[in-house]
C-alpha cells in the first residue's frame, strides 16, 4: 500500500523525506565533504575530477555543475546539504534560495523586503493566482 | 527542586549571526530585527537562569545523512560552535549541563520518547543565534545550556503532538532534579519560511500571528495542526515551528505571561518570530 504524502500538491516545493533522501544520499554526502577546506579546495581545482570520486548519478553532477539547485533537489538533494556549495562559491543564502525562484538577485530581495512572496495562489498546484 | 521559571522563543536565522559577528547590527536592514531583542536582552540580565535547555535544529551540520537521531540530548561538558562552511562563529565555547542532562535522559526515556544521546557534537547557527540575540557578545555566555537537536530536515519529522507532549515530559524530569535549579527552555527555528524551489521567499503573516496567538493561549490545540499545514501555510522550512511545541509543553498548564512579543519580516528569507513566556 502506497503511504501517504499529502505534500505532493505544493506548487514549487520539494519535501524532502525518505524517498528523496535515498535518491539524494551520495549527492548530499558529497556537499558534507565541502565542510573541509582541503576538500574545497580540490573541489576548485577540478570539480568533475571530484565529482566522480563520487557514486553519484550523472544527472546529479550534471546539477551541482551547472550550479541548479532545482535540478539537484530533483535528483534528491537537500537545501541544507547544497548550501554547502554555495559555501564554497562564497554565496549567502538569499543568494541560493533567489537562484532556484526565477527572479533575478535584486528581484528576489526587494520582494523579500516588501513582505516576501504572497500565499495567495501559492498553496496548491493549479490553483488560480 | 529544579523548576522551570520561563519559555523564550525565537527565530535562528544564520544571517542574524552573520550580522552580529560583521558589527552590522546597527545597519537599517538589521536594526529593525535587532529592536525587538533589546527588550530581551535587559530581561536576559534580571532573568539568568541557572541552565537553559535549548531546543533547536541542526542543520547538516553535526548530522549528516549517515545518522539522523529525531532527538538528541547533548549531554557533553561542552560543545564547539561549528564550522559550516563560511568559518565557525566567533562565539564562545556552549558550556553543557552533564549532570541535569543525564537526569533528563534517564526520566523522558523512561516516559517513552526515545533520544538519542549524544556526547560529542558541534554546534550551529540553530543554537547559536538565540545565544546571540538574547546575550549579545560576552566572552563567555552567562550560564550552562543544553543542546536539544531535533530532526526537521528529513521528513517524516516529529508531529506538533508528539513534541508538546515531549514537553510535558521534560517538565516532569526537570521537576524531578534534586538541586534548587532555575531552568529556561528555549523553542527556536521558524517563522514561515521557504527555503527551496521555485517558492522560495514564502512569507505568511497571518499564519505566523495565528501561531503566536494560540502558542500563548491554545498550545494544546495548536499541538494537533498536522505537518501539511505547516509546509502548504508556513513554507517548507516552516516545519520547524514544531520546535516550539516543545518548549510550550514543558511549561505549566496555568496561562504564562506574556513578557515580550516580537514579529518582523524578513531577516534574510524569513519571518522573525520572538515571545518571552513566565510560568506565574
Amino acid at each position: 500500500m502506497a503511504l501517504d504524502k499529502p505534500y505532493k500538491d505544493i506548487p514549487g516545493t520539494t519535501i524532502f523525506d525518505a524517498e528523496q533522501s535515498r535518491k539524494g544520499y551520495h549527492l548530499n554526502q558529497f556537499c558534507m565533504s565541502l565542510m573541509k577546506a582541503e576538500n574545497r579546495a580540490r573541489f576548485k581545482a577540478d570539480e568533475r575530477a571530484y565529482l566522480d570520486e563520487w557514486p553519484m548519478t550523472e544527472e546529479q553532477k550534471q546539477g551541482v555543475l551547472a550550479r541548479d539547485l532545482n535540478r539537484c533537489i530533483a535528483a534528491g538533494g537537500n537545501i541544507y546539504f547544497l548550501a554547502k556549495i554555495g559555501a564554497t562559491d562564497g554565496k549567502s543564502f538569499q543568494q541560493m534560495a533567489g537562484s532556484m525562484t526565477g527572479m533575478s538577485e535584486e528581484e528576489y530581495r526587494d520582494m523579500m523586503i516588501a513582505g516576501g512572496r504572497s500565499i495567495e495562489g501559492n498553496r496548491y498546484v493549479g490553483e488560480k493566482k | 527542586m529544579a523548576r522551570i521559571s520561563a519559555s523564550v522563543y525565537t527565530s535562528h536565522v544564520p544571517a542574524i549571526g552573520a550580522a552580529v559577528d560583521q558589527g552590522k547590527t546597527g545597519e537599517p536592514y538589521w536594526q529593525k530585527v535587532f529592536a525587538g531583542y533589546e527588550f530581551s536582552k535587559a530581561w536576559m540580565r534580571e532573568h539568568t537562569p541557572d541552565v537553559i535547555f535549548l531546543v533547536y535544529n541542526d542543520h547538516a551540520t553535526a548530522f549528516s545523512l549517515e545518522l539522523i537521531p529525531t532527538f538528541a540530548i547533548g549531554c557533553a561538558a561542552q560543545f564547539q560552535p561549528a564550522d559550516e562552511g563560511w568559518g565557525p562563529r566567533p562565539v564562545p565555547v556552549v558550556e553543557g549541563h552533564p549532570e541535569l542532562a543525564a537526569h533528563i535522559a534517564q526520566s523522558v526515556i523512561q516516559d517513552d520518547f526515545d533520544l538519542t544521546i549524544v556526547n560529542k557534537m558541534d554546534v550551529d547557527h540553530g543554537l547559536t543565534v538565540p545565544l546571540s540575540l538574547m546575550f549579545g557578545q560576552p566572552e563567555a555566555w552567562p550560564c550552562p545550556v543544553i543542546p536539544f537537536a531535533v530532526n526537521v530536515v528529513q521528513y517524516p519529522v516529529p508531529s506538533g503532538r508528539r513534541c508538546f507532549n515531549l514537553g510535558r515530559a521534560l517538565r516532569k524530569a526537570v521537576e524531578s532534579y534534586d538541586a534548587p535549579l532555575n531552568v529556561q527552555i528555549w523553542g527556536t527555528g521558524g517563522m514561515s519560511h521557504q527555503l527551496q524551489g521555485p517558492r522560495a521567499g514564502l512569507i505568511n503573516r497571518k499564519f505566523d500571528h495565528a501561531f503566536l496567538d494560540r502558542l500563548i493561549a491554545d498550545p494544546a490545540g495548536l499541538s494537533q495542526v498536522p505537518h501539511i499545514d505547516y509546509v502548504r501555510e508556513a513554507g517548507s522550512e516552516g516545519i520547524e515551528l514544531v520546535m516550539w511545541l516543545i518548549a510550550r509543553g514543558a511549561m505549566s498548564d496555568s496561562p504564562p505571561k506574556v513578557a515580550h512579543r516580537f514579529y518582523h519580516v524578513p531577516a534574510s528569507n524569513t519571518a522573525v518570530g520572538h515571545l518571552i513566556l513566565e510560568n506565574q
